[in-house]
């Protein structure tokens, strides 16, 4: 299993687009891929779960991916949030 | 067959062509067991594989026809429609209760519906769970073989019928092919019909029946003028359509080419006739219409169009794009007007048993002073690219507009502290819209830079009646006595202070109220930008002697709205 944690710098925290952008790239992966957050646990590539968790700037957050493209995925997604001005 | 209806003329002009409903199909079913869980689920795919083509193909016409900003909300509809949290739920409540996939739908939605809802501190998902009511409304619609209407695909010109339109309706229509409106409800001042003159195009509302009285792609022709709608038209009455749609093309021919003329009376005298806008994309109509000033600039829109709380940053580049537009003539803007029927999805209100007259306007901007200078501030920064006026809205006494504006100069000072460039003529100034104000106008006017009179609710607040409201609708009479005392009042109050006065509501647009304002030496009509041309024209036909003794009849002898419709026949033929 891949195991990333990340800093949310964003003033709005992941909300709405970023959000969007964050599940449209853990989409394309196989493996399963969840974002924890105070201890909750939601399907990285469930919108719906993604936004519901309400997270903030300055949150820290762990993203962890499991199946066979783990490794790219977690790559993938950091690039994202970097992109994305998620954190840095 | 021919059919005539009568409704309320909402916005000029004359269109034919064929009905296009938006109206909402029957999506009633009823629960039921399934035998066969695995072929329920296969329904559900292709109902939900269905969803999604027209999804992608709604949102690639919308992202073409109206900007990829208004594409965007697909886009959150497609992504729930892929949420395997979502598809998942419902797949799985379809195999574990063997029920239908209309009823599996309803419950998974609803449980998302009422756990988004209930996150009050979180606007976006209580936005989230907008889109997912739509999102399943589409689906249940494939479920049951129902076609759903979607305004984004309108590919040939069409009159809309609906029962009313909502915001989010028109903003999905385009603009290109729609020839007019026709609602069963609302009045004059109605969401569908202040659209259609911001459009341009004709509007009949409050036909009652429109929607059981025409069928999908019926011929139509709408007269916006007077208010008749007929179904199923004739070849001489379409004809007859296509000729008065003519001489009104000749008559606004006419009034273009006072464009660029100042507004002048008979005897010569000035006034200022301005546009009300709503955002920056409505400037084109009041440049082509020749306003000599913006005054009203609703900025609310800044926040009902937006997902979350506008940045001081994005509310700067907007009232600076109109000011820049609009320079070296005044651009009046109204500081946020939520509350009453104006709610922002990331902003929830309490409950009221009254919202209009609750926690509102300048009563939200004074609670939420963070909001509120986060406006200020933004004025403030583009008032250095043009002419601004600010005005504070539902003010109800002085100790409010000098609370208003002691915030107002706090930010003005940390800004200059800052070396930020201000305009150096900035007015501030309140409408006058509460009655308490209106009696109380010769006090006020020692505080303010000017008045601008709000008609809509002004005739509201002083008659107590709500002109939506179709039981009581009679009521809205903005030309009783007892009303044009108020507003002869709130002028002469400002006057008397060195001070300007304006009008925004739809009366200062109004060829019966305009010949009493004259008289009453209002200063500024600000007005939708389709009336702009027909006032200038009116004005050029009037002159203020006259209209002094009309408006002092109007005031004083009259007693009702009637007896000043009349007065104002005589005066004006």
């Amino acid at each position: 299993m891949e195991k990333r944690e990340f800093n949310v710098i964003a003033e709005t925290g992941i909300h709405a687009r970023p959000a969007t952008l964050l599940v449209q790239a853990a989409s394309k992966f196989n493996a399963d891929i969840n974002l924890e957050y105070k201890g909750k646990s939601v399907n990285l590539k469930s919108i719906m779960g993604v936004m519901s968790l309400g997270v903030g700037q300055g949150a820290d957050v762990t993203i962890s991916a499991e199946g066979a493209d783990e490794a790219d995925a977690i790559a993938a997604i950091e690039e994202t949030m970097k992109k994305e001005g998620l954190s840095d | 067959m021919t059919k005539q209806l009568k409704g309320i003329a909402a916005s000029d002009g004359i269109a034919t062509a064929k009905a296009y409903m938006l109206v909402q199909p029957d999506l009633s079913f009823k629960q039921s067991a399934v035998q066969d869980a695995d072929a329920e689920v296969q329904r559900l795919h292709s109902a939900l594989k269905q969803s999604t083509d027209e999804l992608q193909l709604i949102r690639d016409k919308a992202a073409e026809s109206l900007g990829e900003e208004e594409a965007q909300v697909f886009d959150a509809h497609m992504m729930i429609l892929a949420d395997p949290e979502f598809t998942g739920a419902i797949e799985s409540k379809v195999k574990d209760d063997k029920i239908n996939a209309e009823q599996a739908l309803k419950d998974v939605s609803d449980t998302f519906i009422s756990m988004f809802e209930a996150m009050t501190d979180n606007p976006y998902m209580q936005e989230r769970a907008a889109d997912i009511r739509d999102v399943s409304t589409r689906v249940l619609a494939h479920l049951l073989g129902r076609a759903l209407p979607n305004p984004a695909l309108i590919d040939s010109e069409v009159i809309v019928v609906a029962h009313d339109l909502t915001p989010s309706d028109t903003a999905q229509l385009n603009k290109k092919y729609v020839k007019a409106f026709v609602t069963d409800i609302g009045g004059r001042t109605a969401h569908s019909a202040i659209m259609a003159r911001s459009l341009e195009i004709p509007a009949v509302v409050g036909t009652k029946s429109i929607t059981e009285d025409v069928k999908d792609g019926q011929m139509l022709t709408v007269d916006g003028l007077t208010g008749d709608v007929t179904v199923d038209p004739t070849d001489e009455q379409i004809a007859a359509s296509q000729k008065e749609a003519a001489d009104y093309a000749a008559q606004k021919a006419e009034w273009a080419t006072l464009k660029t003329a100042k507004s002048i009376t008979a005897d010569g005298k000035h006034f200022t006739i301005a546009a009300n806008i709503g955002t920056p994309k409505d400037l084109d109509g009041v440049l082509a219409n020749g306003a000599e000033a913006v005054g009203l600039y609703r900025s609310e829109f800044l926040y009902m169009d937006s997902a979350e709380l506008p940045t001081e940053d994005d509310q700067f580049e907007a009232y600076k794009q109109v000011l820049e537009t609009m320079s070296p003539k005044q651009v009046v803007v109204r500081t946020m007007d939520i509350g009453g029927d104006k709610h922002l999805p990331y902003l929830p209100l309490p409950e009221e048993e009254n919202p209009f007259l609750g926690y509102r306007a300048i009563r939200i901007s004074l609670d939420r002073d963070d909001i509120f200078r986060t406006q200020l501030r933004a004025l403030l920064r583009a008032s250095a690219f043009g002419k601004l006026g600010i005005m504070f809205p539902m003010i109800a006494t002085i100790a409010e507009f000098e609370a208003a504006k002691k915030i107002f100069e706090e930010e003005k000072a940390k800004l200059v502290a800052d070396g930020v460039k201000i305009g150096d003529d900035i007015e501030l100034g309140m409408m006058m819209e509460i009655p308490a104000a209106a009696v109380l106008a010769d006090q006020f006017a020692k505080h303010v830079d000017f008045f601008s009179i709000g008609t809509n609710d002004l005739i509201g607040y002083t008659m107590a009646a709500d002109r939506g409201n179709e039981r009581v609708s009679y009521l809205y009479q903005p030309y009783n006595p007892s009303i044009l005392r108020l507003v002869k009042h709130i002028i002469d109050a400002a006057h008397k202070e060195g001070k300007w006065a304006g009008m925004c509501g739809e009366a200062a647009g109004d060829p019966v109220m305009v010949p009493i304002l004259l008289g009453m030496g209002l200063d500024e009509y600000s007005m939708s930008a389709s009336s702009v041309l027909k006032v200038r024209s009116l004005m050029k036909k009037l002159s203020t002697e006259d209209m002094k003794k009309l408006a002092d009849k109007a005031v004083n002898e009259s007693e009702s709205n009637d007896d000043n419709i009349k007065l104002v026949e005589e005066f004006t033929k």
